[in-house]
């Protein structure tokens, strides 16, 4: 049976509940505090990108300050040649790293490897660069497009280990136990049966890793330099859109400033894109298996 | 797999194919185990390069403010401080806006905005840090040198962290574009570890005539604690080594400072900014132990956040990271 309460209580409780809508209100004013640095940037991004795009900054290689036109086109592809060597470089072993923890789950190296790639995941880019500055550019004696790559590859591996664990645990148990049923081995479960069935998921991760590497500059300004010319070589120096945007942005000319501006809005652009694939092909994976 | 049907694959194998297994297994091994021999690798090659530099100042590396390339005096202690000053900075600003929008997300958001918002959250994590940098050398450092910091001055001046000139570049821009940076992070963590407190814990809660801030400051919150740190420490890790959008809103002066308009320099901007300047063989070292040191710092703030998150997770059953 219950008894009214006092006024004293009723007028607590309403003042509790006052208190909770406006925590909670608190928190909304909070995600629109954190989001306006974003749209703010993406404003600026857009504002003053849009206004430097021009065919020549696609189309032509930088020049001297003073000199009309210049573009980006040796940056634009060199940040493409640098992505794909970390592709070939690091999507594979990310991926059989996470075949590894994904399958041998039960072994303690695999906890060791997950864990090992958590914390490669949380090494600053620069002390990556460093590294390879020591194993691959001392040994070369010069900065490298492949060096670059490499350093981007190590920062990619992490990545794609642990996307790709997540998508091989989704994929479901009667798969390996029906392969297995069938007297198929180990190997041939993971390469015939489990591998195909998320490959989607895969391809899914890989672009993960590599969206994440693309706006990578720490890694790159003394592995792969940076080059203002056209340059394809593998053994050479090269450009990327974001070691040109870092010089363009620290220089005093205000032509280099616009382009730095123009250059940001086409890597914004790539990384949007790539992440844009990843989740629509992750969405058609989803209803696939629906 | 379920036992029965791996037990009985076994049981079948023929040596032949017990063979093959065992390949696959030892190659998948040797494959994986570059992740954790990477670490190894990084850190070796740093303890090698900077033996000329940690052999000739020892320990007082870290604690002298000499940084003289031309008679070779290094000490990394301006780099340190600026590190950890913007770092702090970054956190004490990120880490309650981040858990008021891990809440706001979980908790409050309506269902069609939760998608949406969280992608944006996501992008945050997605502009490259030399646009964030581009931002705050040409937005940012101007509008805290002419607005913010004026304002400031005059209102905590009292503090000697808002007293001095107001140069726009230093460590308070560098922590203010740090902890937009750092938020996702510290937002995607405490949004899973939140979502995966258990109902019955609210139902509880609520069924003690809790309203539903008490439920959440009393009881998710608490329960996610060890979540929401772990995820802080993620965060802070990304703070201590972020290089670019740093370097170019520090304003790159080796000097300790108490007042926060004052511009800095930081481990991470030292390295990019001087590593393809550095002649001689001891200059290269001290900015190859400065690597070691980030290194280190580093290492142990993601191994304990490592630990945290997972202890988070062995908790619920959930996957938060």
């Amino acid at each position: 049976m219950m008894t009214p309460a006092p006024a004293a209580d009723r007028r607590r409780l309403r003042r509790r509940h006052w208190r909770s809508r406006f925590m909670l209100a608190l928190t909304a004013a909070a995600t629109a505090l954190i989001l306006a640095p974003l749209f703010l940037i993406l404003y600026y991004v857009a504002r003053e990108g849009a206004a430097a795009l021009t065919p020549a900054f696609f189309l032509q290689t930088p020049r001297p300050v003073g000199m009309p036109g210049g573009g980006m086109a040796n940056a634009i592809g060199g940040t493409l040649e640098l992505l794909a060597i970390a592709i070939l470089a690091g999507v594979p072993l990310g991926l059989i790293g996470g075949i590894y923890v994904a399958e041998f789950r039960r072994e303690r190296f695999a906890s060791g490897v997950r864990f090992a790639a958590d914390v490669l995941n949380g090494t600053p880019t620069i002390v990556v660069g460093l590294f390879i500055y020591a194993v691959v550019v001392v040994p070369m004696r010069r900065f490298s497009a492949l060096a670059g790559g490499l350093a981007l590859a190590v920062i990619m591996i992490p990545v794609v280990l642990r996307a790709a664990e997540e998508v091989l645990r989704g994929v479901p148990k009667g798969y390996r136990d029906a392969a297995l049923a069938l007297g198929a081995s180990r190997w041939r479960m993971v390469a015939g049966v489990v591998l195909p069935s998320a490959r989607v998921g895969l391809v899914s991760g890989a672009l993960l890793g590599v969206a994440r590497v693309a706006g990578e500059t720490a890694p790159l300004l003394f592995t792969a330099f940076n080059n203002s010319f056209w340059s394809g070589y593998i053994d050479q120096p090269i450009s990327s859109l974001t070691v040109q945007i870092y010089d363009y942005a620290i220089s005093p000319y205000a032509s280099w400033h616009a382009q730095a501006w123009a250059a940001s809005l086409t890597l914004i652009a790539i990384i949007v894109g790539i992440g844009a694939a990843a989740r629509l092909t992750f969405a058609r994976r989803r209803k696939g298996m629906a | 797999m379920s036992r029965l049907v791996r037990d009985a694959s076994r049981r079948a194998a023929t040596p032949r194919r017990r063979f093959g297994d065992a390949v696959f297994a030892w190659i998948a091994r040797a494959l994986a185990a570059v992740a954790p021999l990477l670490i190894v690798g990084i850190g070796w090659q740093l303890v090698r390069g900077s033996a000329l530099t940690r052999h000739a100042f020892g320990w007082r590396f870290l604690s002298s403010s000499a940084w003289d390339p031309v008679f070779s005096h290094f000490g990394a202690w301006p780099f340190l401080f600026g590190t950890l000053v913007t770092t702090a900075v970054a956190l004490i600003l990120a880490v309650p806006l981040s858990i008021a929008v891990a809440i706001f997300l979980v908790e409050q958001a309506p269902f069609w905005l939760r998608g949406p918002v969280g992608y944006l959250v996501e992008l945050l994590a997605a502009v490259p840090s030399v646009v964030y940098g581009l931002w705050g050398i040409f937005v940012l450092a101007p509008w805290l040198q002419r607005n913010a910091e004026p304002w400031l001055a005059a209102r905590l001046g009292w503090l000697p962290l808002f007293r001095g000139p107001a140069y726009g570049v230093g460590f308070l821009a560098a922590g203010l574009i740090l902890a937009v940076m750092i938020a996702p992070y510290i937002i995607g963590i405490s949004r899973e570890v939140i979502a995966a407190v258990p109902r019955a814990y609210r139902d509880g809660a609520y069924a003690l005539a809790a309203t539903h801030w008490d439920a959440i400051w009393g009881v998710v919150l608490p329960a996610a604690r060890t979540g929401i740190w772990g995820g802080v420490m993620l965060g802070m890790g990304r703070a201590l080594g972020e290089t670019m959008a740093v370097t170019m809103v520090i304003g790159n002066r080796p000097a300790v400072s108490a007042s926060l308009f004052a511009p800095g320099y930081t481990l991470a901007s030292v390295i990019a900014n001087e590593f393809t300047e550095a002649t001689t063989a001891m200059y290269v070292s001290a900015l190859l132990e400065i690597g070691l040191v980030l290194f280190a710092i580093t290492l142990l703030v993601n191994i304990v956040a490592r630990v945290m998150v997972w202890r988070a997770e062995r908790r619920w059953g959930g996957r938060a990271a």
